[in-house]
């Protein structure tokens, strides 16, 4: 059991009713309180033992009827729990009001692999969906047998199961099984995380039959935020004998501290400096403003280390051209492409360049971690607690089923961010003070220090015949890996604690290539990735950033489109059109130019007088099954080479859609993200570290320069399988918008961002 | 160390402090009131916005000793569930946030701006509201909401 002070630190009710289930008052969010509920059921027996092949760890019916949908993923901040809800209620015949979707406990769910790539509906709904239904079919098969009706003359409403040709027949699943656990065996295939699958007997409705799935069911969890509820978010958990640490990062990368001054925070109160392994340097202190003073105030002596970085942001694409290659990987090829540039009448390459790119989360990492010689709890922002566990257990050397991990909704992170390096660095502070520790990083580790999206450049080429059709299109991508360190938190060498101790870094190799349904005779696309800069604990490590390596692939493969239909004479719509050969991705180009009003013709959009030119631009990518296309619409001060995208257009087809409304919202989200990433963002640095600290030297989309309008068409194909709609949108818009700037002002940006001076300097 | 006494949302708290600790730390930590966020911690982004006799200010830059007898008002302080203040209610109707952390600072802003001034136009909302951060990129629904929040209070 727990030591917490549930008076003090947890204010919703949870009840546990004899005979095992609960029942806690419905509504957002799932906090600590049904955590602590849930365990205490465990040690009673009740429940069977959380695997995944049990059909009880996912879902349970409790003693008044309502249902829990144990969820192994976690909710972004982008709706997946309303979504998760209504599919559970949909497969149910539940209402939706009765289900409550508990995600990011380790207590509570087999690890369905927490947020990632965008398969929170995909994968994770998908297993929801399954094991709803199979908890259907045996309640059921339950009521056949007490109301004594063949189970296929009965149906479902509301969780009340009846008799179709005499509804007083009936039976509630509260009287058929509530507060007790289903003992039904799944069949599992054998994979853990965002792979998981663990089908029942049932098959899931036909969509024709939905009711909840489909519907724009408002999010419930917009209300605890406005009024404050209490510990909604990771920041707000305060653990009783809590004490709060810091962390001490090197001015120059890869440099140790040589000498410290423990005099120089003697005055702090509580004051606990911790110095181990390689690097690692933290101080502890009673209060989180005396944490901060003493990282502030702490005087220490750096090693003089060798400056890892190149001069400038600038100077990095020249470093990526001549680095060695660790791995050169084919993804595509098919004809014979350099016999058909051989051949070529004519041949037009270019060339694009993407920067380093922060996640820049609005709040930095935060964990809290309570360790103990024989276990540990972490409570994490990450959005993988089942991962973040691991990695705790294995930094403090505990079996992982010794650490308990508790996810609570922090600032977005889109993507690995910072959140699960501040619950490793908890875990060692927290293990030499002997209390809970809870870190939250600063603004200058939360820019500076999390893991990047990587830099890259980007090389297309397309062979022309002497007809002027296109026989050949070669695309060539050479980057920093996206895997330097992996996309969760599991293992210390993919954390910086793990980093500052002395594990090494384990860089591996993974990029990306444009995905779309283009088809030409001969056809490439391949990557080569180099080595990171700095060995380890550097902040220019790169990870996962929303849609990995997406928006830099897209933004080339899609600028170069244009470029061939510019260099043709061609319309870029009817360009696409031509080549694109997959029936969803037409209709989704067609959808997008028709809301827009696309009128077909060549860019540039020329003789444009006075100082503001106006141009259009398409752009489109497919991803994990998912169809998006976007025209943006820009003005061009020629003035200043300032840039408004003025209106987007976004046609998006990511099959079934659960839910209108938050599909919606997360594709705006997507769309000023994007925008963001392509107009401003750019991590800078010098030889010796990371410069972008803030949001002054790391500028992101102010409001000023948000765009009118944001127009969706949302193509529902309810017959096919729902996928992701959590990254796609972001994709295509960083080329939309060059293509537009294109269209604007005759000048073909190729690299990003697209900062006022860069287009003043291309257009003068 | 000193003791200050704060006027927050209409209660007065007494704390010992040091005087150059920022006001959101003495809110979050020492009056549990966990509304205002740490974002930035250089009055960057709004995260940790308040109303300081009902102007908006950053508390993770302003030091407790700077406060004084000023009534310092959170969002909690704005309205609640069942007396929201119409931006309160207008982010929920509109759906706006993904992660929400950064509502203070918005919505804290925007109060300033409707209460100083009627029905404003789509270019001054932008113009109130300029400098403040969302990562997640819900600014169609800010405007949204602040529009709608205009309209309910006429």
């Amino acid at each position: 059991m727990t030591k917490m002070d549930k008076s003090t630190a947890f204010s919703r009710r949870a009840i546990l009713k004899a005979g095992g289930a609960l029942v806690v008052s419905i509504g957002m969010p799932v906090g600590l309180d049904t955590v602590l509920a849930i365990n205490a059921a465990r040690a009673q027996g009740a429940r069977p033992p959380l695997v995944p092949t049990e059909l009880a760890s996912y879902i349970a019916i409790n003693a008044d009827g309502t249902v829990y949908a144990f969820f192994g993923k976690s909710d972004m901040a982008q709706g997946l729990y309303t979504a998760i809800g209504q599919i559970v209620a949909e497969e149910l015949d539940v209402p939706f009001k009765s289900v409550k979707v508990i995600m990011g406990q380790t207590a509570s769910s087999v690890n369905q692999g927490g947020a990632s790539g965008s398969t929170g509906i995909q994968f994770g709904g998908k297993q929801m969906r399954a094991a709803s239904a199979e908890a259907r079919r045996v309640l059921v098969e339950m009521a056949a047998q007490k109301l004594n009706v063949p189970a296929d003359q009965l149906t479902v409403t509301d969780g009340v199961v009846h008799a179709k040709s005499d509804p007083s027949k009936k039976a509630t699943y509260a009287e058929l099984i509530g507060g007790r656990y289903f003992n039904v065996q799944l069949d599992w295939n054998k994979q853990i995380g965002n792979a998981l699958y663990a089908p029942g007997k049932a098959k899931p409705k036909d969509y024709k039959d939905h009711k909840i799935v489909g519907q724009p069911i408002p999010r419930e969890d917009i209300a605890p935020v406005v009024f404050c509820q209490d510990n909604f978010y990771i920041t707000d958990i305060k653990v009783p004998g809590m004490v709060h640490g810091r962390m001490i990062r090197p001015p120059v990368a890869g440099a140790q501290p040589v000498r410290i001054d423990e005099s120089s925070v003697r005055d702090i109160p509580g004051i606990k400096v911790v110095r181990q392994g390689h690097s690692f340097l933290g101080v502890v202190a009673d209060t989180e403003w005396g944490a901060i003073t003493a990282a502030k105030q702490l005087k220490v002596e750096w090693s003089n280390a060798a400056p890892p970085f190149p001069e400038n942001p600038g100077a990095i694409y020249e470093h990526i051209r001549r680095a060695p290659v660790r791995l050169r990987k084919i993804e595509k090829e098919n004809g014979n492409v350099e016999e058909a540039f051989r051949a070529a009448a004519r041949v037009i390459e270019a060339e694009y360049e993407w920067p380093f790119q922060s996640h820049a989360s609005m709040g930095p990492g935060c964990g809290i971690v309570e360790a103990k010689a024989d276990q540990a709890t972490v409570w994490t922002g990450s959005p993988k607690p089942h991962y973040c566990r691991d990695g705790v257990a294995a930094i403090l050397g505990l079996p992982a089923d010794k650490v308990e991990g508790i996810s609570l909704q922090h600032a977005g992170a889109y993507g690995r961010n910072d959140a699960g390096d501040a619950c490793m660095d908890a875990a060692v502070l927290s293990k030499f003070v002997g209390r809970p520790v809870r870190v939250q990083y600063m603004r200058d580790e939360g820019t500076g220090w999390d893991p990047k999206g990587p830099a890259s450049i980007h090389r297309a080429r397309a062979a022309i015949d002497a007809s002027g059709r296109v026989v050949a299109y070669d695309f060539y991508s050479k980057g920093f890996s996206r895997w330097d360190v992996q996309t969760n938190e599991s293992k210390p060498e993919r954390t910086l604690a793990g980093h500052f101790l002395g594990v090494e870094l384990k860089s591996e190799d993974m990029f990306g290539f444009p995905s779309e349904s283009y088809e030409f005779t001969h056809k490439r696309a391949w990557w080569e990735t180099i080595g990171p800069l700095l060995d380890r604990a550097s902040p220019l490590r790169t990870s996962h950033l929303r849609d990995p390596v997406g928006p830099q692939i897209q933004f080339a493969s899609e600028s170069f489109m244009d470029e061939i239909a510019h260099a043709l004479g061609v319309d870029p719509v009817e360009f696409r059109l031509r080549h694109v050969k997959a029936p969803r991705d037409i209709a989704v180009i067609k959808a997008a130019a028709e809301k827009s009003g696309w009128v077909a013709r060549p860019a540039p959009n020329r003789n444009q007088t006075g100082n503001t030119v106006t141009g259009r631009g398409i752009a489109y990518a497919s991803r994990n099954g998912t169809i998006v296309a976007i025209v943006a619409e820009v003005d061009v001060d020629r003035r200043t080479g300032k840039i408004w995208a003025r209106k987007f257009t976004v046609a998006h087809d990511c099959g079934q859609i659960i839910n209108p409304d938050g599909l919606r919202h997360a594709i705006e989200g997507n769309v000023v993200q994007g925008l963001s990433r392509t107009l401003w963002e750019e991590v800078k640095f010098d030889r010796k570290s990371v410069t972008s600290v803030d949001w002054v030297n790391y500028p992101i989309l102010d409001i000023t320069e948000t765009p009118q309008t944001i127009d969706c068409v949302l193509i529902n194909r309810p017959e096919a399988a729902p996928t992701g709609a959590g990254e796609p949108s972001i994709r295509p818009v960083a080329a939309a918008v060059a293509n537009a700037v294109f269209d604007a002002t005759g000048v073909r940006m190729r690299r990003v961002p697209l900062t006022p001076d860069r287009v003043r300097a291309a257009m003068s | 160390m000193a003791r200050f006494s704060l006027d927050v949302n209409g209660k007065v708290h007494t704390i010992d402090a040091d005087p150059d600790m920022p006001l959101l730390y003495a809110l979050r930590n020492d009056i549990g009131l966990n509304n205002p966020h740490f974002g930035c911690g250089l009055a960057q982004c709004g995260a940790c916005t308040v109303h300081l006799n009902g102007q908006p200010i950053r508390s993770c830059a302003t030091p407790i000793s700077a406060v004084g007898d000023a009534k310092v008002v959170t969002m909690a302080g704005l309205g609640t569930p069942e007396k929201p203040h119409p931006l309160q209610a207008a982010y929920v109707q509109e759906q706006v946030t993904q992660c929400g952390y950064c509502a203070n600072g918005w919505i804290m802003t925007a109060a300033a701006l409707l209460r100083d001034k009627k029905k404003p136009s789509d270019a001054e909302i932008r113009q109130a509201l300029e400098g403040l951060k969302c990562r997640c990129g819900t600014h169609m629904g800010i405007l949204r909401a602040v529009k709608r929040a205009a309209e309910m209070i006429g």
